[in-house]
């Protein structure tokens, strides 16, 4: 029996008297935990299923491939009806929404024609005439207000092993959009030509690639772009190129008239983000595979509704821990400034609950500077967030980091027991209704989500201790 | 006019070593005339009261507490610039050179992911050491759990996780373990050698390692299962999963299983588990009516065939007679003082036997307990490692000052008659007892006795410390067992 290292936690002068015989110590920088968690961080951590359970989540997390299916209008795939509007985030009320989620949905239902001018909508929003409901309570995610109305076109994605599907609206490209709750005239007009030619153009040309065998491997893109410099939330350029490359052929043969497949490729070419819409719903589609696994401590979904932040752990199903949605830090554009941010807003911190967007910023060097940071804070963040999480993905990795996977399955004991908070990349809205995107920067979830998770997570452990067999 | 100042911190934290530095060195500013800065644990609170520094907000065990007592108000700004100064120095890690840039890792979990082949080492505080040690346990590695006060139904879960898994968990309340060479925790430096050792006690491990040391015959491993692990709740997982690691090793020719009266049925077990293994297992009981461990060295010694040899003393504690001085004297009680919890336990097995009983704050019976002024009318035996008297305080190996407070008390006792003490060399601990020592014994008027606990490759040096010990006047005696003897000889020659 011969020992290369001691790894040390605790006392410095243990690890100092293993240094003393010429062994190496590998210290710890142990502290104590989150304020309150010691006793639930202790039931959890000796739950037999734990490990197992973790092991499972993230394994089957990771075996996820998501491939583009088809692209139709959400009413066609989700049976939303006029009236119905899903939002980003954790469940909300009108009362309680911010502007640019009201916004969002004023400019929905101006698009459906519920309402001849947004200012119209709200009071019918006040009075429950529309009704709300969480994209991720229907296998949806939509970044920031991510409002979807019914006749909006989504795309869907597949994981082929399980059938299971999840689905994102189109993305509008940057300024003054919809998600970031603006709702003028440009909106409404750049949201009838996607639903009156992008939508039927991409449909026509998803659906002839699948017809002809071929496929859009959004997953297999995601493993390039990450090598590309794109880290998939803030940065979505080398995807969206590689989208477009997938997809010409198939456009330009769908029989789509010249000059509306010209605006289709100009549009898409010229919106950066154009595949964060893609890589949302697929990196929901991975985590939801680790839904609802008894045990499991792994972060499932990150969403915010611009009110609340919210989460969803695989050991506690469906319930939402939430606390109040954090003012972004970073650069503004314009005369914009800290007092012109709306708080947090969202599903697309999906993106980082699978271990890219923040979590991958080492691999995007080149928007460092946007959200405000260096090249080496980059480094230390993706370094940070290993830290919190259960493993490293086998096919997502970072070249600058001598090819390690990402940091894949957050760990809600292990952000209880670090303090160390999920990074996330975002874009700011306005927080008065109709603004639009006022900058992009780096937020966290409020820490207080995570002790309540655990909180949850220890109780049903106890539960299952008092029914099992002795 | 003396000023007081108490300062909470809620979520700062430094180890108990790192803060007893710290306190020392602020004890020691101009203007300070007492200092304390801990974790706010219910033990240091206590303490912080005993020194009229008491904290009179809610706490947490979590917050850090500066507390000073100053020559007046003037200086508190200045006093706390240069607490804050030296807490900042304190946590610096040195550069290792080598990624200095990477921070260090945050979990055991994350650490050992960086070092593949290592096992771990934790000793933080008791009631979080199993979510380090579950880290180990998971990645499968092994893992010492030097930290005390971690509860049963965790040391259990952890036990069970890793039998599943085929990890080794030593502890918790693990103090000594030598592997393969490498001493972890307080552990003695040993020659290999034949003998392994699988125990349920660290100081009586290090008894052991001292006197078969000093018999010329080396150690292969030795590893510690923690105070339970026999316990009918913990079923002897850590001990047969150590005996089958040394069955394994081919270095080793006889397994002593070093442990505390085990329950019943598990002993049943244990037994039927050693008599399955190639290597032969002899056990050494601690506890009433067993072999002390002296004489289980000695056993051990005759079964490998090595002549036993005289067990070395140093020095003369006088008899009473001699010393006409203190015949105006009444004193009539011994006063054992103790770092080494199992060297305290033999010790009062030992002196109970010819006094009757013996009063102590890890008590033979429970009738027999010390009050928390650890003291009493009566043979006191006082165990300074007691888990109740560490919680956010360093062990008394490393931090003798609540042990030499109580020395000056006993000397001052014109009860005390004789007074017997333990000093345990080693990696880890203090690296020059017997300096502190020293002076306080030349202060006492009653003889006394020292069970001088250590091998001759000690980084302490072994035979400077009972040459300094002896020359304060001190009886140095390398058997726990032998010193407790010699005091109860002194005690009979004054009564």
């Amino acid at each position: 029996m011969t020992i290369s290292t001691v790894v040390t936690s605790g006392i410095d002068l243990l690890a100092a008297a293993v240094e003393d015989q010429a062994v190496p110590a590998s210290r710890v920088d142990w502290r104590p935990p989150m304020p309150g968690t010691t006793a639930d961080l202790a039931v959890v951590a000796t739950d037999p299923l734990r490990a197992d359970a973790n092991r499972r989540a993230l394994a089957a997390f990771l075996g996820v491939n998501a491939q583009l299916v088809d692209v139709a209008p959400a009413a066609d795939l989700l049976g939303l009806e006029r009236g119905q509007f899903l939002h980003a985030g954790p469940p909300i009320t009108w009362e309680r929404a911010s502007g640019p989620l009201r916004g969002g949905l004023m400019a929905a239902a101006a698009f459906e024609g519920l309402v001849d001018d947004p200012e119209e909508a709200p009071p019918l929003f006040e009075s429950g005439s529309f009704t709300l409901d969480p994209c991720h309570h229907h296998g949806a995610v939509g970044p920031m207000a991510g409002v979807v109305s019914p006749s909006m076109w989504m795309f869907v994605l597949e994981d082929a092993a399980s059938g299971r599907r999840t689905f994102c609206s189109l993305n509008e490209g940057l300024g003054k959009v919809l998600r970031y709750g603006a709702y003028d005239d440009s909106v409404l007009t750049r949201l009838r030509w996607m639903r009156d030619v992008l939508g039927p153009a991409l449909q026509r040309a998803v659906r002839g690639l699948r017809d002809s065998g071929g496929q859009v491997d959004v997953t297999g893109i995601l493993t390039q772009m990450l090598q590309m410099g794109d880290e998939a939330h803030n940065r979505n350029r080398a995807g969206t190129l590689m989208l477009l490359r997938d997809l010409s052929p198939a456009l330009a043969t769908s029989g789509v008239g010249s000059a509306d497949l010209a605006e289709v490729f100009r549009f898409v070419g010229g919106n950066d983000h154009f595949f964060l819409n893609l890589a949302m719903p697929a990196c929901k589609l991975a985590l939801d595979a680790a839904r609802n696994i008894p045990g499991s401590t792994m972060v499932v979904a990150m969403a915010r509704n611009g009110t609340d932040f919210g989460i969803q752990v695989s050991g506690t199903g469906d319930e939402w821990f939430t606390g109040p949605a954090q003012v972004p830090e970073g650069l503004y554009l314009g005369d914009y400034g800290p007092d012109d941010a709306n708080p947090d807003i969202g599903d697309s911190a999906i993106t980082e609950t699978a271990g890219i967007g923040g979590f991958a910023m080492a691999t995007a060097p080149a928007i460092v500077r946007l959200v405000g940071g260096s090249v080496p804070d980059a480094l230390a963040a993706t370094r940070r967030m290993h830290e919190i999480c259960l493993g490293e993905s086998p096919r997502w990795s970072i070249p600058v980091l001598e090819f390690q996977g990402v940091p894949s399955g957050i760990d809600v004991t292990r952000v209880c027991r670090t303090g160390i908070l999920p990074q996330i990349n975002t874009g700011m809205a306005g927080k008065v209704a109709g603004t639009g995107q006022v900058g992009a920067g780096l937020v966290n979830p409020p820490a207080e989500v995570f002790p309540a998770a655990l909180a949850r997570l220890a109780r049903l452990t106890r539960e299952r201790a008092a029914t099992a067999p002795a | 006019m003396t000023h007081t100042h108490v300062d909470v911190r809620p979520g700062a934290y430094a180890d108990s070593v790192t803060l007893l530095q710290v306190s020392r060195q602020v004890q020691q500013l101009p203007g300070v005339l007492a200092a304390q800065v801990a974790m706010a644990t219910p033990l240091n609170l206590d303490v912080l009261a005993g020194m009229g520094l008491p904290v009179d907000r809610e706490v947490s065990p979590n917050d850090l507490v500066v507390a000073v007592r100053l020559e007046s108000a003037d200086a508190v700004e200045e006093t706390l610039a240069q607490v804050d100064q030296l807490l900042v120095q304190a946590s610096r890690r040195p550069d290792t050179g080598t990624g200095g840039d990477i921070a260090p890792p945050r979990t055991t979990a994350a650490a050992l992911r960086r070092a593949p082949d290592a096992i771990a080492l934790v000793s933080v505080p008791g009631d979080l050491a199993v979510l380090e040690a579950m880290d180990a346990v998971e990645a499968g590695r092994d893992v010492m759990v030097f930290s005390d006060n971690m509860p049963l139904e965790q040391e259990v879960a952890l036990k069970r996780a890793a039998a599943e898994r085929g990890s080794l968990v030593m502890g918790p309340d693990c103090g000594t373990a030598v592997i393969g060479g490498l001493g972890l925790g307080f552990a003695n430096v040993v020659e290999p050698g034949p003998v392994g050792i699988v125990a349920a006690s660290g100081t009586g491990t290090q008894q052991l390692l001292a006197l078969l040391d000093h018999a010329g015959v080396g150690v292969a491993s030795a590893l510690g299962v923690g105070g339970r692990d026999l316990s009918a709740a913990v079923g002897g997982l850590s001990t047969r999963e150590a005996l089958r690691r040394l069955d394994d090793d081919p270095a080793v020719e006889l397994v002593v299983l070093l442990s505390k009266p085990p329950a019943p049925e598990v002993a049943a077990a244990i037994t039927a588990y050693a008599d399955s293994l190639d290597t032969p297992v002899t056990t050494a009981l601690l506890g009433p009516g067993a072999p002390d461990i002296t004489a289980s060295a000695e056993a051990v010694l005759t079964r490998l065939g090595v002549s036993v040899p005289e067990w070395p003393v140093h020095g003369i504690a006088h008899p009473a007679r001699h010393r006409p001085e203190l015949d105006d004297q009444t004193g009539r009680w011994l006063r054992g003082l103790f770092v080494g919890g199992t060297l305290c336990d033999e010790a009062m097995l030992i002196a109970s036997a010819a006094l009757g009983p013996v009063r102590s704050n890890i008590p033979l019976t429970p009738d027999q307990a010390l009050p928390a002024s650890l003291t009493a009318a009566a043979h006191t035996f006082v165990d300074f490692g007691d888990d109740a008297l560490t919680v956010g305080r360093a062990h008394p190996m490393i931090d003798p000052t609540l042990r030499l407070d109580h020395l000056a008390r006993a000397a001052h006792d014109p009860e005390t008659a004789v007074i017997l003490l333990d000093v345990v060399l080693g990696h880890g601990a203090e690296p020059d007892p017997a300096a502190a020592l020293a002076p306080a014994i030349q202060a006492v008027r009653q003889p006394v006795v020292v069970s001088l606990v250590g091998t001759a490759g000690d980084p302490q040096d072994l035979h400077r410390q009972a040459r300094t010990l002896a020359a304060a006047g001190a009886e140095v005696h390398l058997s726990n067992a032998g010193a407790t003897r010699r005091a109860l000889e002194l005690l009979g020659d004054r009564l």
